[in-house]
């Protein structure tokens, strides 16, 4: 088991490293001119300044140096907690991030949640439900919920509660009430995922022998659903839940912009829009960093939820 | 559709007697598509993706207006027979808008839908037949990836490639390769081992012929399903990046701009950015439904 954990630790910590690489890679070694892009983010034309001042400015922002130099002090600087300097904002990358991250946080937690209690139910009740006309419409519902953009299902809420009934405010970031509706603009992706693929799982269930002994139990059909069903039904879901981190912090960033909230999902469209490379690459750092580790909790949750699974070595 | 043509195929058919004979790959792709079209949500769903590829090709078809026109004097009307959906604050007739903004946004979910497909064809094709240590590399490549939340990924693409319709598109593209690389990876091994491959390696084949006859059309339909799901992301995801302001410049027009522009009138004149979503979701809606049905069909 703990040379399980510690592989496990150590292919979650390689995981991280490839991704702060390759979003290095592509915001610093990418584009043409590094130097241009990040002058004219921190508002100054690269074409105005002198070949002194341009070189004082490459030093300032650490271009002169070797490439793996470089690398290396971007690296080392990000696991001590330092991300540099915010371009435009003149400000220490990591400040920023401190500061906004609660408002994410709080934001994404309720969606998930949320998600949950959505999708599960959702699936729930089709797998309960036995008119067939009401069951072939829920069971289309899900893919119709990933059908619809975050950002237009937002302005339909907004619409709708925030203009039309006026329960909600329809933008800001303060109070509970301003987290209601981008929570359940966010939560729907995901929880149309989940209404999904546990729809399906309970299909597989219902054709299992265990179903029937529970049955011939004398069981009533409410009782086998909860008991033997679900239970059996919802494993998949835990992996989804790891997966649909990712997506709920892209959808942040469309939902942070739309509501006007200030977030991390915010700041990296703000920062997209100034080119402040920095400041982005710190967020896709942190989000990446907040998938594998939600992912690897999952993975060592899995044997609690199931003591089918034990952690012997596999061959792969 | 062509029930008519369908039947008299068959009557001529059966009338010839004589030597059975494979039947054409039209005849087989009709019969497989016949049952689907008399499914009235299918052929609806086509109907949806038709629409908005002639929108696409060819928008004067559909539409008599000019997309750029403006006319102050008709802001921001709700929909009518005249203005379908309306028009927006500068007095253009949003139907149209939408119509022709269409090229745009289908042109780079083609282009994001292209650049996955040969990015993840060839790294999966790669990783699946090679095996070994390039299998793993190129898995561990695929891992890191897929941890790279595909908004980010994007983001970070286009913060240093630029704004625009086509770095969008490229940077969209490049977010669902490891997707389709898992999937065709997957493909491959499994028809990789099947005995009418290692029939044809003993005809002596060689592995670029297995590889293009053999195994490529039998690991194709996953990967197909896929593409189509992922034609519906590519538009979403575009969308979604050109409603945070990184698509085209106006006074173009993709959807996920004239969303985003609609947006600030949203309180007096809600039908300028919801009605361009609604069609939005039509056509991913479709898509989606297209790629299921053909799921469903596969198996």
């Amino acid at each position: 088991m703990s040379r399980y954990l510690i592989g496990r630790v150590g292919q979650a910590l390689l995981v991280l490293w490839g991704a702060y690489s390759i979003t290095y890679f592509i915001l610093y070694l990418l584009p043409g001119d590094t130097l241009s892009i990040m002058l004219s983010a921190s508002g100054m034309e690269a074409d105005s300044l002198s070949v002194e001042d341009l070189a004082k400015a490459r030093a300032y922002y650490g271009l002169d140096k070797g490439l793996f130099e470089q690398y290396f002090d971007l690296l080392l600087g990000a696991l001590r907690g330092d991300f540099g300097q915010s371009l435009s904002l003149n400000r220490p990358v990591a400040d920023l991030l401190a500061e906004r991250l609660p408002q994410t946080l709080s934001l994404a937690g309720l969606a998930i949640v949320l998600s949950l209690l959505g999708g599960i139910g959702l699936a729930y009740l089709t797998a309960y439900l036995r008119w067939q006309p009401l069951k072939k419409t829920l069971a289309r519902l899900p893919s119709l919920g990933f059908s619809v953009p975050v950002f237009w299902m937002g302005l339909l809420l907004i619409q709708v509660f925030a203009f039309g009934l006026g329960w909600f405010p329809a933008t800001g970031s303060k109070g509970v009430e301003s987290l209601v509706l981008p929570a359940i603009t966010l939560a729907i992706p995901s929880a149309a995922v989940y209404a999904q693929v546990l729809q399906r799982s309970f299909q597989g269930v219902w054709r299992e022998s265990y179903i029937a002994t529970a049955y011939a139990k004398g069981l009533s059909r409410g009782q086998v659903q909860a008991r033997h069903g679900f239970k059996n039904a919802a494993l998949p879901i835990l992996t989804l839940i790891g997966l649909q981190v990712g997506n709920t912090v892209s959808g942040a960033v469309l939902v942070e912009t739309i509501f006007a909230r200030s977030g991390i999902g915010r700041l990296a469209q703000e920062a997209v829009l100034r080119q402040d490379i920095p400041v982005v690459l710190a967020i896709v750092s942190v989000s990446a960093a907040a998938f594998v580790l939600v992912n690897l909790l999952v993975d060592l949750l899995y044997p609690w939820f199931d003591p089918r699974i034990t952690h012997t070595p596999k061959v792969s | 559709m062509n029930m008519l043509e369908q039947n008299l195929g068959r009557k001529t058919m059966s009338a010839s007697p004589g030597l059975w004979r494979r039947r054409s790959r039209l005849q087989r792709v009709t019969a497989t598509l016949l049952p689907l079209l008399r499914r009235p949500g299918f052929s609806l769903a086509l109907l949806v993706v038709v629409f908005s590829l002639v929108a696409a090709i060819a928008p004067h078809l559909l539409s008599s207006f000019d997309p750029y026109a403006t006319s102050p004097v008709d802001k921001l009307r709700a929909p009518n027979l005249i203005h379908w959906f309306g028009t927006d604050e500068l007095g253009r007739d949003l139907y149209t808008r939408v119509v022709f903004g269409s090229s745009l946004s289908v042109l780079s979910a083609f282009l994001a839908v292209g650049i996955a497909l040969l990015g993840g064809l060839g790294l999966g094709i790669l990783s699946g037949f090679a095996g070994g240590r390039v299998d793993a590399v190129i898995m561990r490549f695929v891992d890191v990836l897929l941890a790279l939340p595909g908004l980010l990924l994007a983001l970070a693409i286009v913060t240093a490639i630029g704004f625009g319709t086509v770095p969008v598109a490229i940077a969209v593209g490049i977010g669902i390769v490891p997707g389709f690389a898992r999937t065709t990876r997957a493909e491959v091994l499994r028809v990789k081992t099947l005995p009418y491959v290692e029939a044809a390696r003993l005809g002596g084949a060689s592995w670029g012929r297995t590889l293009l006859r053999h195994i490529l059309p039998n690991a194709w339909g996953p990967v197909a399903v896929l593409a189509t799901l992922d034609f519906g992301a590519a538009i979403l995801a575009t969308a979604g990046l050109s409603f945070l302001g990184f698509g085209a410049a106006p006074p173009a027009a993709e959807w996920g701009t004239l969303i985003a522009n609609g947006r600030h009138f949203l309180i007096t004149a809600p039908w300028v950015s919801l009605l361009p979503g609604l069609f939005l979701v039509a056509v991913v809606f479709s898509l989606n439904h297209i790629a299921r049905t053909f799921e469903e069909t596969q198996r």
